[in-house]
């Protein structure tokens, strides 16, 4: 079942193990002369294992993706498929509830997947250890700097016992310290529990440092433009030259794709 | 922290935002006195405020001291008043009213808000009732509850209800709307449908904007009752209205003007209980800065 991260997915094998597959895609917002057209016949499949960053500007469907693909919204016309897979969806803002402590946060998410009373605690004390946060299990969310509640939240997406984790530009609000060393989190949680990852962001050095294969969308409406393979080994930094050549690359591409919406 | 996880710049950068911990304070005798002492000399100073302007009005001679007395007789009258059955008893018939018709305004407010904020066509048909219902003086409502219950506890409770029920319902109502998008979305996400949506995530959410809509609840059927009171004196029930009524058609002013001290004083305390409930919500949100 072991999958090479670098190999092209579009083999049978990945076909046919798809832990994500949208297959044309589309999805309309309202009806007649005001709809529109968020997503135009998109077709992405993920394999099991794998980290794909979807990436584009403003208006490009991307938060309209992870929706469709969380279930969230019905879509118009194509299919999704994940299969077995449990799916878990992560924000930009964390939205930690702040009548319950950091513990009981991820506590809820574990009783609302049927996770009986007495294993709660030991769980979700267990899932705040992975994210890092030690010590931090009777704070209340507002005790917390931003990059701490955004780990909550993941530890609360992790609690839903996903093997599929979608994420909404959730470092998006943090600062370039916090973001740099989540990314290594991240990374190091999805080497460890073997998720399959779907990260929608806006930057493209994110996407790179971060990505098995970045996933470029036009904007208005959503298509896929362009694939582009990570071979850069992990781990990465951000700052390297190899994360910032291919950033370069894309960011024309990207520029060319926003220029075409100026008149 | 003695797992190696914490050994990262993850947790390093974590401790440097968070700053050092407060030093905490230790509680002794004399930093509870000057705590005490810090809340209390402004009412201390209101109070004296009042006693003063109260006894220069009676010093003026603009009353006779038959219909206005001076705070000193007036206190002497409370001090004497404290010490019989009959005022405790007062107070106890009172109470009593007031915990029960509030205590059934708040189910009754409680379930209609949950219902008009669940059903849109419900909310259609009544959601402006409700409000207009809350702008009604609650006096108007006495010459049709006497017709109803006659001169009984009934009526009095019924216009109690009548008070503060709309309150409370659109307290709910208020924060069920407010409850953020985002929460919901989160609550959709970890599979929190029909009443676990409710019970997990719409009314812990609302609970800030109910605590209040029940404050402003209360403050109404104290008023309601106040006026039930005047009234509808219920033969055998000496309550604090009554009393008061009583003191009036007495011509007894210190004893009259003692139970008026005693109703604020009991509007008070009331006020400080719900405000105290109010500040440990906020505190536990964060929404307060210390």
């Amino acid at each position: 079942m072991t999958l090479a991260r670098s190999e092209p997915v579009e083999t049978d094998a990945a076909r046919w193990d798809a832990a994500v597959r949208l297959d044309a895609v589309s999805k309309t917002y309202g009806r007649g002369p005001a709809s529109l057209l968020a997503l135009d016949r998109v077709s992405l499949t993920v394999a099991p294992g794998e980290f794909v960053c979807i990436l584009g500007a403003s208006g490009c469907g991307k938060s309209t993706l992870l929706s469709l693909v969380a279930g969230l919204d019905p879509v118009t016309s194509g299919s999704i498929d994940t299969g077995t897979h449990r799916v878990a969806l992560m924000f930009q803002e964390p939205a930690l509830f702040p009548w319950l402590t950091v513990t009981g946060n991820v506590e809820i998410a574990l009783r609302m997947r049927g996770v009986p009373r007495p294993d709660r605690r030991t769980l979700a004390i267990r899932l705040l250890e992975t994210v890092r946060l030690h010590g931090f299990e009777h704070k209340r969310p507002h005790e917390l700097s931003g990059g701490m509640r955004q780990r909550v939240a993941l530890a609360r997406a992790l609690a839903q016992d996903a093997d599929v984790l979608l994420m909404d530009e959730p470092f998006g609000a943090l600062d370039a310290m916090t973001r740099d060393l989540l990314h290594d989190e991240i990374e190091r949680i999805w080497r460890e529990r073997s998720l399959t990852v779907l990260f929608v962001t806006h930057n493209v050095r994110e996407a790179v440092r971060l990505g098995d294969r970045v996933v470029l969308l036009s904007s208005r409406p959503g298509r896929v433009l362009e694939e582009y393979p990570v071979g850069i080994p992990r781990p990465r930094r951000i700052d390297s030259a190899d994360v910032a050549g291919l950033a370069a690359t894309i960011t024309d591409t990207l520029r060319a794709e926003v220029a075409r919406h100026g008149h | 922290m003695a797992t190696d996880t914490s050994a990262s710049p993850v947790t390093g950068l974590d401790a440097l935002e968070l700053g050092p911990p407060p030093p905490t304070k230790e509680w002794t005798p004399a930093r509870i006195a000057a705590k005490v002492w810090q809340s209390l000399w402004p009412k201390a100073l209101a109070l004296i405020i009042v006693l003063v302007a109260w006894q220069l009005v009676v010093t003026s001679g603009w009353k006779s001291p038959y219909v206005l007395p001076g705070p000193g007789p007036v206190f002497d009258e409370l001090r004497h008043e404290i010490t019989t059955a009959a005022f405790w008893n007062a107070i106890l018939i009172t109470m009593r009213r007031a915990l029960i018709g509030f205590s059934i305004a708040i189910v009754i407010g409680t379930t209609v808000g949950a219902a008009v904020a669940a059903f849109r066509p419900l909310r259609a048909a009544i959601g402006s009732l409700i409000t207009g219902l809350q702008t009604m003086p609650s006096v108007v409502w006495f010459p049709f509850a006497i017709l109803l219950f006659k001169i009984s506890e009934g009526a009095i409770m019924f216009v109690v209800i009548l008070g503060a029920a709309p309150s409370i319902a659109n307290g709910l109502i208020s924060g069920i709307d407010y409850v953020p998008p985002t929460w919901k979305r989160v609550g959709k996400v970890l599979g929190m449908r029909g009443l676990s949506l409710y019970r997990h995530l719409i009314l812990p959410a609302s609970l800030p904007s109910f605590v209040s809509g029940t404050k402003q609840g209360w403050t109404f059927a104290w008023r309601s009752l106040m006026a039930g009171e005047l009234l509808v004196i219920v033969v055998g029930q000496l309550s604090l209205g009554a009393r008061l009524q009583g003191a009036r058609d007495l011509n007894d002013a210190p004893s009259l003007l003692a139970f008026i001290i005693v109703i604020l004083f009991i509007g008070i305390l009331v006020d400080i209980a719900f405000n105290a409930a109010d500040n440990a919500l906020r505190r536990r949100w964060g929404l307060t800065q210390t």
